[in-house]
C-alpha cells in the first residue's frame, strides 16, 4: 500500500490521539512535582486539556472524506470525529460532577485523572481502529484504565472486589476477543478490516469465518454487558466509587459501539445475515433480563445497571436491523443514553456527602422536600429513560422501534415495547420515593456545589431541549453514519 | 387569515405553569393569580376560536403547520374541526373552575399544584389540535406525567398505589398504539393523520392496527375489563384533580376512537364492532349496578363516568349495524353526535359532581357517604346545586346529560333492539343510583354534628358552580349550536367510517 509521506497533513486526522498522549504526560509530571502541595490542580488543568482538546480536534480532526492512516491502522472519518468531540465533552462533566465526591473521599489524586485520560486515549484508538491490531490495543488500553480506576479507592473493600471481578471476567472476554480475531486472520489472510471486508464479501462464508465470528460477538456482548455476559456489570457498578461508575458507564459506551460498527457493520460486514441472527437471541434477553431484574434492586446504582443492561438490549436491535438506518438508530440511542446515564450518576453524586453514599433506594425518600433541584433533574431523566416524551429519551426508543419496523421485525418490536412497559415501573419507583415519601430523618442535606449543578442543569436542558426538537441530533447520527 | 391561536391555546398555559413554578411557594400569591389569569385567557382566546369557525365545512381550519423533524417528515401541525373543537372548548372551560376551586384548599406545595393544572391544560389542548400523529402522541404521553404527580402528591391515602396503576394502565396502552403510529408511518413515510385516514390496509393489517389502537383508548376511556385504574385514581386523586381526570382525560379515549379507530381502521372496526359494542353494553348496565353499591361518593360518580362513557363508545360503534340494518346513514350521524353530546355533557357533569363532593371533603374531611345526611340543612344553596348535577348525571331532561343519551338510545334503536333495551337500563340504573346518593346525602334530618356545622358555600364556590350549571342547562335546553358546529365534520366521519380501505 502506497502512502504519502509522514508529514503534518497526513497525520493531521490524528491529533486527537497525539494531543492526548502529551496532554496526559504533561499532567502526570505536574502531578509528580506539585501534586501533594496543591490538591485539585491536576483536576483543574484536565478539564482545561479537555476543552482544549475539543477545540483543537475541532481544529485539525476534521476530514471531508474516510481517510486511512499509518498503512490502514487508523481511519479518520466523520464518525471517528463527532464521538471524539463527544468523548471530550463527556469526560469533561464526568470530571466536573465527581470534584466533591473525589475531594470527600480523599482520592482526588492526578492519577485518578491521568487513569481516566488513558482510558480516554484507548476510546479513542479504538474509535479509529481500523484494523484488528488497532482494536486489540484500544480495548487493552481502555480496560486496563479502567481496572485501575476501579480500585482506585484502596480502602474500600468492594471496590478492590468489584475490580477483580472486572479484571479476570474482562480478561476472559480480551481471551475470546483475540481468540476470534486470530481465526478470522486465518481465514481471510488480513488483520486490516478493509481487506477482511473485501475477501469475506467475495464469496460465501465459510465455517471458519462464523466460527471466529461467534468469538467476536461473544466478546462485543460481554464489553456493552448483553445477557448472559452481563454479570460483572452490576458488581462493578455497584462497588466501584460513584464517580468511576459514572466514567464507565458512560464515555466507554462510545467506544464499545464503534467497536461494535466497526468490527460487525464494516469488517464483517459480508456475514451481516449470521451475525444479526446471533445477537437476536442476545437483546431479547438483554431486554427480559435487564427489566425484571432491575426492579428487584434496592441499591440505586445496581438499579441502574440493570437499566443499563435494558438499554444495550435497545442498542443491539438497532444493529439487528442490519441497516445503515438502524445503526444511526443506535448511535442514536448510545448518545441519549450516554447523555441520560451522565446526569443520572451526577444526581446520585450530588447527593452524596463525607460518608454518605447515596446509593441505596432509601437514601431518595422525600429528595424533593430536600433538595428540590436534584429532584426535578432527576425526575426528568428517570422520565427519560422510561420513553416518555417530551423527554429525549422518548425518540431513542421510537428510532429502534421505527427501523425494526422498517425491516420487518414484528415481534422484537413487541417485545421492545413490552419491556419499556415494564422497564417503566423502576423509573416510576424513584420518581415516587422522591416526591410522595416522606424523608427519612436522618439523611443529610445534599450540599451546595454550584459548578455541578450549573452543569447538571445544562445536561437536563439538554434533555429536554433535545427531546422538544429532536431534529438535530437525529440528523447528525444519520449524517455520520452514512 | 388568523393568528397562531392554536399555539397559543397550548403554549400560553405551559409558559404560564412555568411561571407558577418559578415564582414557587414563597409568592404563591402572586401564582395563584398568574394561574388565574392564564386559564381565564386561555378561555377568553379560544372563544374566537369557535366565533370564527366556520361551520360549513368539514376542512380543518386554524391550521398551523412548520416542519418539525424533517427526518420523519413530520409536522408541528395543528387545525381543528367539528370534532376537536368542542372538547377543545371544553378543556379551555374546565380548567377555570380547577384553578379557582384549589385557590386556598390547597396548602401543600400550591405552586407545583396550579403548574401541574396549567401545564396538563396546554398539553391536552395540544392533544386535541394535534392534525401530526407523532405531535399528538407527544402530548398524549407528556400529560401522563403532570397528572402521576398531582394525584401522587395531592392524592389520598392510597395515592401511590393509585397513580402508579394510572400510569401503568396507560403507559402500557399508549405504547402499542404508538407501535401502530410507527407502522403506519413506515408505510407511508409520514406521520400526517389525514394520510393515515387515507392509507389503504388490508384486512390482516387493519385488525392488528385497531386491536393495537383499541389497547390505548380503551384504558383511557375507560372500557370494562381495563376501568380498574379509574376508581382508584379518582378516590386518590384531589379534586381538581379528578375533575380534570373525568371532564377531559377520559375524553381523549373517546376522541381517539373518533380520529384513529374508525377512520384509519374502517374494515376492522366493522369486523369487530361487536367486541366495542358487547364491552360498551357491559359497562353501561353492569357497572351501572356497581355504581349502585358503593360507600364512597367520588367512587359512585368514578363508576357511573365508566358508565357513562360506555354511551360514548356504544354510539359510535353502532355505526355498523345501523347500515346493515336499515342503510341510513342519517342514523350513524345522530350514533356519532350522541357520542359528542354525551363526552361534552359528561365533562361539564362529572366535572361540576367531583366539585361538588370536594366543596363537601373540604369541609368533612370524608366523602363517605354514611359521614353525610340531611347536608339541604345546612347548605340549601349547595344543595341545589348537587341535586341539578345529579339530575342531569342521570338524564334529566332538560339538561345536557339527556341529550347524548336520547341521542344513542334513538340510534341504537336502529341497530338493533335489544342494544336499545340494554342501553335504556341505564336511564333506570343511573336515576337508582345517583338519586339514592342525593337522598342519603342531601335529604333527611341532620345526621351528626359535622353536618350541622357546615358552612354554606362562599362566593368562589358559589360562582364555579353556578357556571357549570348555566353551562349543564344551555347545552340541555339548546344543543343545536353544538349540533350544527359538529355538523359537517360528523358527516365527513360518517363517510369515512362506512367506506372501505380494501381492495374491491
Amino acid at each position: 500500500m502506497s502512502e504519502a509521506p509522514l508529514s503534518w497533513h497526513t497525520i493531521a486526522p490524528a491529533t486527537p490521539e497525539i494531543y492526548l498522549t502529551v496532554a496526559l504526560c504533561a499532567i502526570l509530571l505536574v502531578e509528580a512535582f506539585c501534586g501533594d502541595r496543591r490538591r485539585g490542580l491536576a483536576d483543574s488543568l484536565t478539564l482545561i486539556a479537555l476543552i482544549v482538546g475539543a477545540v483543537v480536534t475541532a481544529i485539525w480532526a476534521p476530514v471531508a472524506v474516510r481517510t486511512t492512516l499509518f498503512h490502514g491502522l487508523y481511519v479518520a472519518d466523520s464518525l471517528g470525529y463527532a464521538l471524539k468531540l463527544a468523548g471530550f465533552g463527556i469526560v469533561a462533566f464526568t470530571l466536573v460532577y465527581s470534584r466533591a465526591y473525589l475531594d470527600q473521599r480523599d482520592i482526588l489524586r492526578g492519577e485518578y485523572n491521568v487513569l481516566c485520560l488513558t482510558a480516554l486515549l484507548g476510546i479513542f484508538v479504538l474509535i479509529s481502529a481500523n484494523n484488528l491490531i488497532t482494536v486489540y490495543v484500544g480495548v487493552e488500553l481502555l480496560a486496563l484504565s479502567v481496572y485501575a480506576l476501579i480500585a482506585f479507592d484502596r480502602e474500600s473493600g468492594i471496590a478492590a472486589e468489584a475490580a477483580m471481578k472486572y479484571f479476570v471476567l474482562s480478561a476472559i472476554a480480551s481471551g475470546a476477543l483475540v481468540y476470534g480475531m486470530s481465526i478470522i486472520y486465518g481465514m481471510t489472510g488480513s488483520l486490516d478490516l478493509d481487506v477482511i471486508a473485501t475477501t469475506i464479501g467475495a464469496g460465501r462464508a465459510s465455517l471458519g469465518v462464523i466460527l471466529g465470528l461467534v468469538f467476536v460477538v461473544v466478546a462485543v456482548a460481554f464489553k456493552l454487558g448483553a445477557v448472559p455476559f452481563h454479570m460483572w456489570l452490576p458488581d462493578v457498578y455497584q462497588g466501584a466509587p460513584t464517580s468511576v461508575t459514572l466514567f464507565i458507564s458512560t464515555v466507554p459506551q462510545l467506544a464499545y459501539f464503534s467497536l461494535a460498527f466497526r468490527l460487525l457493520t464494516h469488517g464483517l460486514v459480508g456475514v451481516t445475515a449470521e451475525w444479526s441472527q446471533m445477537l437476536v437471541p442476545l437483546a431479547v434477553l438483554t431486554l427480559i433480563v435487564g427489566n425484571f431484574v432491575a426492579i428487584a434492586q434496592s441499591n440505586l446504582k445496581r438499579m441502574l445497571a440493570y437499566s443499563t443492561i435494558a438499554n444495550v438490549g435497545f442498542i443491539l436491535l438497532g444493529f439487528i436491523t442490519g441497516t445503515p438506518h438502524g445503526y444511526s438508530a443506535a448511535l442514536y440511542y448510545t448518545l441519549v443514553y450516554i447523555l441520560v446515564v451522565l446526569g443520572s450518576f451526577g444526581v446520585i453524586l450530588l447527593a452524596s456527602h463525607h460518608g454518605f453514599e447515596a446509593d441505596t433506594l432509601d437514601d431518595y425518600k422525600g429528595l424533593y422536600a430536600r433538595d428540590p433541584f436534584l429532584a426535578v433533574i432527576l425526575m426528568a431523566l428517570m422520565f427519560s429513560t422510561a420513553g416518555v416524551p417530551p423527554f429525549i429519551g422518548f425518540w431513542a426508543k421510537l428510532r429502534i422501534i421505527q427501523e425494526l419496523w422498517a425491516t420487518q421485525h414484528g415481534i422484537l418490536v413487541v417485545i421492545a415495547a413490552a419491556a419499556s412497559v415494564v422497564g417503566a415501573f423502576y423509573y416510576l419507583r424513584i420518581v415516587k420515593l422522591m416526591y410522595f415519601d416522606a424523608p427519612a430523618a436522618e439523611t443529610p442535606r445534599p450540599h451546595r456545589n454550584s459548578g455541578a449543578r450549573a452543569a447538571l442543569a445544562l445536561n437536563a436542558s439538554a434533555i429536554l431541549g433535545l427531546g422538544v426538537v429532536p431534529g438535530p441530533l437525529l440528523d447528525l447520527c444519520a449524517r455520520i453514519i452514512h | 387569515m388568523h393568528g397562531p391561536i392554536l399555539s397559543v391555546l397550548i403554549w400560553l398555559p405551559i409558559a404560564a405553569g412555568l411561571l407558577v413554578l418559578i415564582l414557587g411557594n414563597a409568592r404563591i400569591g402572586a401564582g395563584r393569580w398568574v394561574a388565574l389569569v392564564a386559564s381565564v385567557l386561555t378561555l377568553v382566546l379560544s372563544v374566537p376560536l369557535i366565533a370564527g369557525f366556520d361551520t360549513s365545512t368539514a376542512a380543518l381550519q386554524f391550521v398551523e403547520r412548520v416542519p418539525w423533524i424533517p427526518r420523519f417528515n413530520a409536522f408541528y401541525a395543528l387545525g381543528v374541526d367539528g370534532i376537536s373543537l368542542p372538547l377543545l372548548a371544553l378543556t379551555a372551560f374546565m380548567t377555570v373552575p380547577v384553578v379557582i376551586a384549589g385557590w386556598s384548599v390547597i396548602q401543600a406545595r400550591p405552586a407545583q399544584y396550579f403548574a401541574a393544572f396549567l401545564i396538563m391544560e396546554g398539553l391536552m389542548i395540544g392533544v386535541f389540535a394535534s392534525l401530526d400523529a407523532l405531535l399528538f402522541y407527544f402530548f398524549w404521553e407528556a400529560m401522563l406525567i403532570p397528572m402521576f404527580l398531582i394525584i401522587g402528591i395531592w392524592g389520598g391515602p392510597r395515592r401511590v398505589y393509585a397513580t402508579i396503576k394510572f400510569f401503568l394502565y396507560t403507559f402500557l396502552g399508549s405504547i402499542f398504539m404508538l407501535v401502530a403510529l410507527i407502522y403506519l408511518y413506515v408505510k407511508c413515510g409520514q406521520y400526517s393523520i389525514g394520510t393515515f385516514q387515507a392509507l389503504p390496509l388490508t384486512l390482516v393489517e387493519q385488525r392488528w392496527i385497531f386491536l393495537a389502537f383499541l389497547a390505548a383508548f380503551a384504558v383511557k376511556v375507560p372500557m370494562w375489563p381495563v376501568h380498574t385504574w379509574l376508581p382508584d385514581a379518582h378516590v386518590e386523586a384531589p379534586t381538581g384533580g379528578s375533575v380534570i381526570l373525568a371532564a377531559i382525560m377520559l375524553k381523549m379515549g373517546g376522541y381517539g376512537f373518533l380520529r384513529f379507530s374508525l377512520p384509519v381502521t374502517p374494515d376492522a372496526s366493522r369486523e369487530l364492532d361487536w367486541l366495542i359494542i358487547a364491552l360498551s353494553l357491559i359497562a353501561v348496565v353492569y357497572i351501572g349496578f356497581v355504581a349502585l353499591v358503593q360507600q364512597d361518593m367520588k367512587k359512585l360518580i368514578a363508576y357511573s363516568s365508566i358508565a357513562h362513557m360506555g354511551f360514548v363508545t356504544l354510539g359510535a360503534f353502532i355505526a355498523y349495524d345501523i347500515v346493515t340494518n336499515t342503510g341510513s346513514l342519517q342514523g350513524v350521524a345522530m350514533g356519532l353526535d350522541g357520542a359528542m353530546v354525551q363526552m361534552i355533557s359528561h365533562g361539564l357533569v362529572s366535572g361540576a359532581l367531583f366539585l361538588c363532593v370536594g366543596v363537601m371533603y373540604d369541609r368533612l374531611h370524608s366523602r363517605e357517604i354514611s359521614a353525610y345526611g340531611g347536608v339541604v340543612n345546612t347548605m340549601p344553596r349547595f344543595a341545589a346545586f348537587m341535586v341539578l348535577f345529579c339530575l342531569a348525571n342521570a338524564g334529566l331532561p332538560g339538561t345536557s346529560g339527556f341529550v347524548g343519551e336520547f341521542l344513542v338510545i334513538l340510534a341504537s334503536f336502529k341497530a338493533s333492539f335489544w342494544y336499545a333495551l340494554l342501553a335504556g337500563t341505564t336511564l333506570v340504573l343511573g336515576a337508582a343510583y345517583t338519586l339514592w346518593l342525593v337522598k342519603r346525602v342531601i335529604f333527611g334530618p341532620i345526621a351528626n354534628a359535622g353536618v350541622a356545622s357546615l358552612q354554606e358555600l362562599n362566593g368562589r364556590e358559589f360562582l364555579v358552580l353556578a357556571l357549570l350549571a348555566v353551562s349543564v342547562l344551555a347545552l340541555g335546553v339548546w344543543p343545536a349550536p353544538l349540533l350544527d358546529l359538529m355538523r359537517p365534520s360528523i358527516h365527513h366521519l360518517v363517510d369515512q367510517v362506512v367506506a372501505t380501505k380494501l381492495p374491491l
